[in-house]
């Protein structure tokens, strides 16, 4: 309750805000809110495909990307073998910005769906394998070797230890990368093909429908709310310090 | 033969300076049912000793047998209680007890039963549903001896288990320790820096050197566990006796020799 209440008391802030800036800035590209609301309300089924599929390619592209990063950069925190040899791929790889590599993945998969659910898998993927690699590291010792004293092998170890003490940060690594696959959604979608929330508020854009623009931009900030509240939602379910 | 015997146990690991040597030359055994205080300066090497006996740490060369076999993994029936336990933070107190019998493949009613017996046997049984954070040191510590003994141990290993503890309590740990001791029947060997503690817990003493870890001494204390002991003359004697063989060893110029 108290956290709904955060959310309209968030929201109604923002908007407040909002409303300072459209009046200061006098100009057809920022709509008041309650210029924008209407069209919120006139475009909502026109809208609510488009939120759809970006929030089924964020999904998917976000359950890819943790499935393949977050056990591999569990092991490479663990095995200083592993970590030996694949870390420096990782040190070259991961502070390349993905985003770059979109035109390529175009050319090979098309303007479709498959190439920006590609795109934000691996930008989820590195980031996950980074994260979850230090969470791993940082597993008190002492842990693990009052839990090998007691007997336990490599999977018990895995099960029983490194996925529970790792937990909490694969959920914020969640939340995180939310916020950078939304963002890369974006761009992708803008950039090429027909279908999402990115594209819609572009296409509203390039007809200088300014407040319909402002309803797709209204859609995403909900689509990261859920995203972010889901998560947010899982973790106070599965994990405890 | 006894019933753990340490042969010849000896530890070099390399730093960055070179190679440190850690443990020389120990051996010493212990019975069944036989109480063990190791006591020496810290930076002895006691604490990895306790590993080796395990059988979770290698030595360097020197074997550990128990009961004639040879412990060259963590042995079942020895339970190791390292200095900060080693609590899993996101287990209750109940579910910290019960991994010991999980990962020894205990069946899951056996494994209610034995748990909820052994947080009886150390008074934390209406803790079970709280978490280690939730507990003071010395309930900790008497969650890590709950875990350690679930599994039919048949010798305790402690790492300065009461290190953490501040005087009082200490005090009635050491007796809580020395009664849990005389009712289970298990051996134990118990590290500390404390004299008053390994008078109070060891029927036999095992006195350290400073690094490079090789015993000095093995005293023998049969007054130990007899009731009233520690307000008694012979305690206080043996007491100050330890403390003139540690003083002693600690100016030996023969221990600066093998230091450098």
């Amino acid at each position: 309750m108290h956290r709904a209440l955060g959310y309209v008391w968030g929201t109604i802030i923002v908007l407040l805000l909002w409303w300072l800036l459209a009046l200061l800035a006098n100009s057809p590209a920022l709509p008041t809110p309650l210029d924008t609301l209407p069209d919120v309300v006139d475009n909502w089924d026109a809208i609510v495909p488009q939120l759809g599929i970006s929030f089924l390619r964020i999904i998917e592209a976000m359950a890819i990307g943790t499935i393949l990063g977050a056990p591999l950069g569990l092991m490479l925190g663990r095995s200083t073998r592993a970590d030996a040899v694949l870390g420096p791929v990782v040190y070259v790889l991961y502070p390349l910005p993905k985003i770059v590599i979109l035109p390529v993945l175009f050319v090979l998969f098309g303007i479709g769906g498959e190439a920006k659910v590609i795109l934000i898998a691996i930008a989820v993927f590195f980031q996950m394998l980074v994260t979850m690699r230090d969470a791993a590291h940082a597993i008190p010792p002492s842990t693990i070797e009052a839990m090998r004293s007691l007997g336990a092998n490599r999977l018990q170890m895995f099960v029983h230890v490194t996925v529970p003490a790792t937990l909490p940060d694969l959920f914020t690594a969640l939340r995180i990368t939310t916020g950078t696959a939304v963002a890369i959604l974006f761009i992708a979608e803008s950039m090429a093909g027909s279908t999402g929330l990115g594209y819609y508020i572009m296409h509203a854009w390039s007809l200088l429908e300014y407040t319909q623009m402002f309803a797709g931009i209204v859609a995403f900030a909900i689509m990261g709310v859920i995203l972010y509240e889901a998560f947010d939602f899982a973790e106070r379910r599965l994990a405890r310090r | 033969m006894s019933f753990l015997e340490v042969n010849n146990i000896c530890l070099d690991y390399s730093v960055k300076e070179g190679q440190t040597h850690a443990l020389d030359d120990v051996s010493f055994s212990v019975g069944e049912g036989e109480s063990v205080a190791i006591i020496g300066p810290s930076g002895c090497g006691k604490s990895s000793l306790l590993k080796i006996i395990q059988g979770l740490v290698p030595a360097t060369s020197g074997t550990v047998t128990l009961k004639g076999e040879t412990v060259d993994r963590p042995a079942r029936d020895i339970a190791l209680i390292l200095q900060d336990f080693g609590l899993l933070p996101w287990r209750t107190c109940a579910k910290n007890v019960g991994i010991a019998l999980q990962i020894r493949g205990y069946a899951r009613d056996e494994r209610r039963e034995r748990v909820e017996k052994m947080l009886e046997l150390v008074e934390l049984s209406d803790m079970a549903r709280a978490y280690p954070s939730q507990l003071s040191g010395g309930m900790k510590q008497r969650l890590a001896i709950a875990r350690a003994l679930a599994v039919d141990t048949k010798l305790l290993l402690m790492d300065e288990p009461l290190s953490a503890l501040d005087a009082l309590l200490r005090e009635r740990m050491q007796e809580r320790l020395l009664a849990l001791w005389q009712s289970q029947g298990y051996a134990q060997i118990i590290v500390t820096h404390s004299i008053e503690e390994a008078v109070f817990l060891g029927q036999r003493i095992i006195v350290f050197s400073p690094r490079p870890g090789h015993i000095v001494d093995i005293i023998e204390n049969p007054l130990c566990a007899s009731a009233g002991f520690r307000s008694t003359e012979a305690f206080f004697s043996q007491v100050e006796y330890l403390r003139e063989l540690l003083r002693e060893d600690a100016d030996d110029p023969a221990s600066e020799v093998r230091h450098a």
